[in-house]
């Protein structure tokens, strides 16, 4: 595979040791010999090869590698990983999350959106490399920084831009917003502002499906939930406790890490005792992945066996991808504290550059093809745009509506009616 | 403290009885009265010197059990006398327990998450046998992350179950607020209608018998504001069991609110099938002179005190509330409008609690209607302390509400 860099190993290391054929340029903190992580002061130097070293295990440190590693040996003629197809489907998708996202900025900045709006470029590898293995009745939950998870998962355009104008066709009816997307169509669940509460969301809906298998009888109920968050919230106690209860009764889940090294403008080396989130994943009985997330043909590939291990029945995978955003937190972030030289590294791995890189190497496209997508995505997000515009806002009638999935809700009134039959109930100027 | 009496006869000690505490020994014989009561062995429970004298033929931490019934004449359980089959006796655990298992029965979908409700049965013995019965994964013993598992039941609610989310004591959800008032209260809303989260979050709380101050929290008023949710509170076995199964069977987030000191109740409820309206409040003792509105324990701290009140020659009208999230406006606001006075009773805090909101909802919607201020006896805004005489006085005793209804009526 001659595209980006290699990811850096999968098996854990002792801190102590560093192999005197790294090309790894140690790092100066002293906590954290490993690798990858980007430094606040020093560029991590990454190794060139493009084979996954696996050979570096020392004995005695927990293993966190996924079955299919193992099993894999270095081969002098790379294999291709994808067909036509498969690689049109994910760089159109890359392309519309980027190209999105992009138009979320305009848009933001003409005063169409407001809010929150915390945008998804250069991780795109991730949502796609994922949620393009999926069915359409397997589930993901995402934070705030979900719009793409949304996209990939199916959800169109227009709805997901009518919702963060806060029009009434939006995914949402215009209530949830930028970061509260959700699609039962397309089993989206959530879209969450805080972080880590949307991990036990979605081991809940991993405890479904396996309730669904076991209790009601549905054979067939393999379906798999991917959770996305981020490095911050690998810090949080939802977290770990989901880890545990995932592994205990092995649901069918994905836990996903977007380590894009910083949470708003903390550095993941500067809030985690043992940045190798991966690590954590053995802890708990699970295996850990760590994974080039800005090269979306690895993704693809862990993602591939650790969904058909939670298909199987064999329980949770813990995937850290390292990845990357190119812009700022939210569109309110001004984004001083990165290091320019460590954006720029990054950018020079842009993901759909890179696929765009494999796909013309590769004879499986050529640019005129690649041109047209582009230019499908660029009409397709005009009209999204158009749409969104010219959908109506929501009506005040709307406030009271979906509060309650039972308007009884709302209780009795003074006059012995229940309050939601109060005409002024859905003309939404009653008071409740 | 000591709220809970063998005997039903308590009235006649009380009014003799100048202070807040109670002479133990009058009580154990005690003559029938006209309510209906039931003399339940073997339960000694009284004490005004602190000392403690209990059977505990339960093997857990739960407190003394708890008397008589003191359910007025009328109300709901009229309706276990006016069917023809008999009905069968059981206590309020049981209830619970027996209305979980029904739904469970009668949906697959139903099932039950929290800490030993499986194996052990439930702290409180609700869920006993359950998990034989139904299996591991549908009474599901959780780890002990409260957070986690109640987003769990949320999660496992927006895909299509029905989970029943057991706290091992109320108190303990406060660590699940995170998920019970961002996830549960608003996701059908922030979804613009997408999901449904039919879970029932249920548990003891309230003050109990020097458990102390973490062990006597009442959530009700945390969790008043979450908008999205509905809370109801039961009291007797007879509305316990058809709470928890009309909670059960609702599409909205419910939380049941029980009580520690409530599972020993025993009462003959009905054998056929039937729940108890979720927005509906009860008349537990129709009246003409001031309209005392309450809920779970202090029910019977207010029964206590209507048996002092009606020998002085007072008529209270008694109502519990049974729903605290939304108030029933309309059994309030009648009951209002006949008696013009109005008192409530809680054990909730007094700053932000539940009589806090009555009293206003009260004042807004029917402030012609009343002769007086509205009274609201609350417990004292002091975190539970565990000796016992400090815990009486924090509660709101029997003693008070008489002379409060008295300072009402004036």
């Amino acid at each position: 595979m001659a595209t980006a860099f290699s990811a850096p190993k999968f098996a854990a290391q002792p801190f102590t040791t560093i192999s005197p054929t790294s090309q790894h340029k140690p790092l100066k903190i002293p906590t954290a010999a490993s690798p990858f992580l980007g430094s606040t002061r020093k560029l991590l130097r990454l190794s060139s090869s493009s084979q996954l070293n696996l050979r570096r295990r020392s004995s005695g440190s927990v293993f966190a590698v996924s079955d299919v590693v193992k099993e894999k040996k270095p081969t002098p003629i790379p294999s291709l990983l994808i067909t036509k197809e498969e690689g049109l489907e994910l760089y159109e998708d890359m392309v519309l999350g980027r190209s999105f996202e992009d138009m979320c900025a305009q848009m933001y900045y003409r005063g169409k959106m407001f809010g929150f709006v915390h945008l998804y470029n250069g991780q795109e590898a991730v949502s796609t490399g994922f949620i393009k293995l999926l069915k359409q009745q397997d589930s993901v939950v995402s934070t705030y920084r979900d719009h793409v998870h949304a996209l990939s998962k199916g959800v169109p355009a227009r709805a997901v831009m009518s919702e963060l104008f806060g029009k009434t066709t939006g995914c949402c009816r215009g209530q949830g917003g930028s970061m509260h997307m959700f699609s039962s169509e397309h089993n989206l669940i959530g879209g969450f502002a805080f972080i880590g509460e949307g991990i036990p969301v979605a081991t809940g809906a991993a405890f479904t499906s396996k309730y669904k298998r076991e209790v009601l009888k549905e054979a067939d109920c393999d379906h798999v939930t991917l959770a996305f968050f981020g490095d911050g919230t690998c810090n949080n106690g939802q977290f770990f406790e989901c880890l545990n209860m995932a592994a205990l009764w092995k649901l069918p889940i994905v836990f996903v890490v977007e380590n894009n090294l910083w949470a708003i403008g903390m550095s993941h080396l500067r809030a985690t005792s043992d940045p190798q989130i991966y690590k954590k994943g053995p802890a708990f009985g699970m295996p850990g992945v760590h994974v080039d997330g800005m090269d979306v043909l690895k993704v693809r590939e862990v993602a591939k066996e650790a969904i058909a291990r939670a298909r199987r029945g064999e329980g949770p995978t813990l995937v850290e991808c390292e990845t990357y955003r190119f812009r700022g937190h939210s569109l309110a972030d001004p984004d001083e504290l990165r290091d320019p030289t460590e954006k720029a590294h990054y950018a020079a791995r842009d993901p759909i550059t890179a696929l765009k890189k494999y796909l013309i190497e590769n004879n499986l496209s050529g640019e005129a093809e690649l041109k047209a997508i582009d230019k499908k995505i660029d009409e397709l997000l005009e009209d999204a745009v158009e749409f969104a515009d010219e959908s109506p806002l929501p009506p005040r009638s709307q406030l009271l509506e979906n509060v309650f999935a039972d308007p009884k809700g709302f209780g009795i009134g003074p006059d012995g009616r229940y309050r939601c039959e109060d005409p002024k109930f859905t003309q939404g100027t009653a008071h409740v | 403290m000591a709220a809970i009496f063998q005997g039903v006869g308590a009235a006649a000690t009380l009014s003799s009885s100048p202070s807040n505490s109670f002479v133990p020994k009058k009580f154990l014989t005690s003559p029938r009265r006209s309510f209906s009561v039931r003399k339940v062995p073997s339960y000694v429970v009284v004490r005004s010197d602190g000392s403690v004298n209990f059977d505990l033929n339960s093997k857990s931490r739960r407190a003394q059990q708890l008397v008589a019934n003191a359910v007025a004449t009328k109300a709901d359980s009229s309706a276990a006398s006016s069917s023809s089959n008999p009905g069968h006796e059981l206590l309020l655990f049981e209830a619970l327990r027996e209305g979980l298992e029904e739904e469970m029965e009668r949906d697959p979908r139903v099932c039950v998450m929290g800490e030993d409700v499986g194996h052990y049965g439930g702290s409180y013995k609700v869920t006993k046998d359950l998990a034989k019965k139904f299996g591991d994964l549908r009474v599901l013993d959780t780890p002990i992350a409260e957070n986690s598992f109640t987003g769990m039941g949320i999660g496992a609610a927006m895909t299509g179950l029905r989970p029943v989310v057991e706290g091992m004591n109320m108190g303990f959800l406060l660590l699940a607020f995170n998920q019970i008032s961002n996830n549960c209260g608003m996701l059908h809303y922030t979804s613009g209608g997408q999901f449904t989260i039919p879970i029932v979050i249920r548990g003891p709380g309230g003050v109990g018998r020097q458990l102390g101050a973490e062990h006597s929290q009442r959530l009700e008023s945390y969790f008043q504001s979450i908008p999205g949710i509905q809370m109801v509170a039961c009291s007797t076995p007879y509305n316990a069991k058809g709470l928890m199964k009309a909670a059960i069977r609702s599409e909205n987030p419910v939380i049941l609110f029980e009580h520690v000191l409530l599972y020993n109740l025993k009462e003959r409820i009905p054998d056929e099938d039937y729940i108890c309206n979720l927005e509906e409040a009860e008349m537990v003792r129709p009246g003409e002179h001031v309209t005392i509105l309450t809920y779970s324990r202090m029910r019977y701290h207010v029964m206590q005190a209507a048996k002092t009140l009606v020998n002085k020659g007072y008529d209270p009208e008694v109502i519990d509330i049974r729903s605290l999230k939304p108030f029933d406006l309309y059994t309030i606001g009648n009951s209002v409008k006949k008696t013009h006075r109005v008192l409530i009773v809680e054990e909730c805090m007094r700053t932000g609690g539940i009589g806090a909101s009555l009293t206003a909802a009260i004042t807004e919607n029917f402030n012609d209607y009343l002769d007086a201020p509205i009274m609201c006896l609350s417990s004292q805004d002091v975190p539970t302390p565990y000796a016992g005489t400090l815990e009486e006085w924090t509660v709101v005793q029997p003693a008070q509400i008489v002379t409060a209804v008295e300072q009402l009526c004036r």
